[in-house]
């Protein structure tokens, strides 16, 4: 009868030796846990339907990559300088997005200044802004015949667009909001009584900022810098808009699969998984950061 | 000369420095809901605490002195120099000889302990290998130089104290200001702590605010207390005077007297609950009563003998204080608190809500005058 007994159920104490008593709380607590409890149809069904919706389209692009000629592909000329673009391309944007943007998230987020709202709302107009326009907007100020472009070209004899320089300030523009907003909320999260710190012991402001700001938010740029060039690398509209579609100059990894897509699907694919892989390393190297937190 | 009266002098004429030495400071900062106005002077090498209940306004007062809070009215005059007043002059905290420890000491935590005691004289044009030479003395002095390369969060609460109290000081302040230096230790470290530190505030040649809400910690550390309530001073003196007088409820609660406040008229101060204490000392007009919660006897019954000090009262509370019982009372001449025995304790029978009767002897009471 005693070893009948379902684990969990209780047993008269001394008149029978009941099962191993540690067992029947782990089976008695993992029985009530919520996990076990049924999931209610209207959630579950939607929610298994985006799980597949986000999943389904990779592989397909896994299911339909050329593996047997993968290697060859990678090794093509026309890819590799559209990846060792892109790369470069996303790389410098990084690097204008850093030196311009981390002192304007200090600005957002240390200094109270008329109008700082207002700021915060146009640093984000690139984020909701379609790429599209963001480069018809940059080839209107920066073009040939543009606002700013025009004095250029007269002056310098300097022209932009349609050169990897209009790649990287395509790039910078889409991706310098990822980068101030993440900065600007890890310069937020910090004790900034370390800063008050520094100024009793005779710090300015700059000295602040480089000796005990900067190492302080490090973390946060580094998160900050690695999307700002995940969406650096994989930008399109606004970089074939203002800087065209030129193979070796301008033509950066998005815009080959777009092209390649007419003349040669298997190597369209090909370039989308380099892209795919890019992106989850970048998934894994934030894995501490933003993945990983337990809820 | 005029006579020298420590308690009861205004601040500034209590200070014995020469007016363009040490700190003289008017601070009135002015909040939505609170007013800070205390006016303070510390002579070069005085340790002055800032005691106060919490929310009187002494991280305020504190802030204020650092450059950390602009005033909204007064003067700040640190060694000669107007530092702010409240309006045209703000000298920023960098640009101050004024160093702080915090209360949580705020250690740079991507900085060694060496680095982080450096760090004052560097940002004052040192050179590295000076700034470390200068860091190096500095926590030997504290007795942390074999630390020297360990980060903060390696370090005990103790030792993180030591480290702020080295890199405060490395900057060889005109003003040491202190935020609550020992609440963030446990008990045990804190009493080494404490004695260690007034040593080092003793060598320090600047003045010295401790801000502290521990009545122990100010009577250890410091030469002369100045107490606050509610964005104002209400007494100031050295330990034993402030000890001997107090003149508020708080006052009297953190050196753990009973003070009531009457008229007095011979012997007698009569109180406004109508209540008569026959009191030792004479005393005419406005007086405070003070006596120790020793000296309250209970009593199940009215006691015989001297009537005017005796009252009935109800029990509030009893709690276990050391090795005797502590026994809150209301009715009488108000609330009062009496230590009595574990075993007179066990003997009343003592519970809130009972009814007792309580009796001070004059001798063991107190009576100044308020004005």
């Amino acid at each position: 009868m005693a070893t009948d007994t379902p684990a969990g159920a209780p047993g008269l104490p001394g008149a029978e030796p009941t099962p191993d008593p540690s067992i029947s709380t782990v089976e008695r607590r993992r029985r009530v846990r919520p996990s076990r409890r049924l999931v209610p149809v209207p959630l579950a069904v939607p929610a298994a339907a985006a799980l597949a919706f986000l999943v389904l389209p990779l592989v397909g692009l896994l299911v339909r990559a050329p593996w047997a000629t993968l290697p060859q592909r990678l090794l093509e000329p026309e890819v590799l300088a559209a990846l060792r673009l892109s790369l470069v391309a996303a790389t410098l944007a990084t690097g204008v997005c850093l030196v311009l943007g981390v002192p304007l998230a200090w600005l957002l987020a240390r200094v109270s200044f008329p109008g700082r709202r207002l700021v915060r709302a146009l640093v984000t107009v690139p984020l909701v802004l379609p790429p599209v326009v963001g480069g018809l907007a940059l080839l209107l100020l920066l073009g040939r015949r543009g606002v700013i472009g025009q004095w250029l070209y007269q002056w310098f004899d300097v022209t932009i667009p349609f050169t990897t320089t209009a790649v990287v300030i395509a790039e910078a523009f889409v991706a310098l909001p990822f980068l101030v907003i993440a900065v600007e909320g890890a310069l937020r999260g910090i004790d900034d009584r370390y800063e008050e710190a520094a100024a009793t012991l005779g710090a300015s402001r700059w000295t602040t900022f480089r000796r005990v700001t900067l190492p302080l938010v490090a973390p946060g740029i580094a998160a900050g810098a690695v999307l700002c060039w995940a969406r650096a690398l994989g930008e399109f509209g606004a970089t074939i808009t203002f800087a065209g579609n030129f193979p070796g100059r301008t033509q950066t990894m998005p815009l080959s699969v777009y092209l390649l897509l007419e003349t040669d699907p298997p190597a369209a694919i090909v370039l989308s998984l380099v892209l795919l892989a890019v992106s989850v390393g970048i998934l894994v190297a934030l894995r501490e950061k933003w993945i990983g937190r337990p809820a | 000369m005029t006579t020298v009266d420590n308690q009861d002098t205004g601040p500034y004429a209590s200070t014995p420095a020469p007016p363009d030495a040490g700190l003289r400071a008017r601070l009135v900062v002015d909040r939505t809901t609170f007013r800070l106005d205390i006016t303070l002077t510390v002579a070069p090498g005085e340790v002055v605490a800032l005691l106060g209940p919490n929310g009187a306004g002494k991280t305020t007062a504190l802030r204020a002195l650092a450059g950390l809070t602009p005033l909204t009215d007064g003067r700040i005059d640190l060694a000669g120099r107007c530092l702010d007043d409240g309006g045209r002059t703000f000298v920023p905290p960098e640009r101050r000889s004024v160093g702080v420890v915090f209360q949580d000491y705020l250690l740079f935590p991507h900085l060694s302990a060496l680095e982080n005691v450096a760090f004052g004289p560097r940002c004052q044009g040192a050179s590295r290998a000076q700034a470390r030479a200068i860091a190096y003395e500095w926590l030997a002095r504290v007795g942390l130089a074999d630390l020297a390369s360990q980060r903060p969060r390696q370090l005990s609460g103790g030792q993180a104290q030591r480290v702020a109290l080295a890199r405060a000081l490395a900057r060889q302040p005109a003003l040491l200001l202190l935020d609550e230096p020992l609440a963030a230790l446990d008990a045990r470290t804190r009493l080494d702590t404490r004695a260690e530190l007034h040593r080092h505030l003793a060598d320090h040649s600047g003045a010295t605010l401790v801000v502290t809400h521990d009545p122990l910690d100010a009577f250890v550390l410091a030469d002369r207390l100045v107490i606050i309530e509610n964005g104002s001073v209400v007494q100031e003196g050295d330990a034993a005077a402030v000890t001997a007088r107090p003149r508020t409820d708080y006052v009297a609660r953190l050196v753990g007297l009973n003070l009531y406040r009457g008229r007095g008229e011979g012997h007698t101060v009569t109180l406004p609950t109508g209540l008569a204490f026959a009191t030792a000392d004479p005393v005419h007009g406005d007086a405070f009563v003070a006596f120790p919660p020793t000296a309250v006897a209970l009593h199940p019954d009215p006691p015989q003998g001297s009537p005017r000090n005796t009252w009935s009262a109800t029990v509030t509370g009893v709690t276990r204080h050391g090795d005797h019982v502590r026994v809150q009372l209301a009715g009488g001449p108000g609330e009062a608190a009496a230590d009595v025995t574990p075993a007179a304790a066990a003997t009343l029978r003592l519970a809130p809500g009972q009814p007792i009767w309580a009796a001070v002897k004059a001798t063991e009471t107190r009576a100044y005058p308020a004005g």
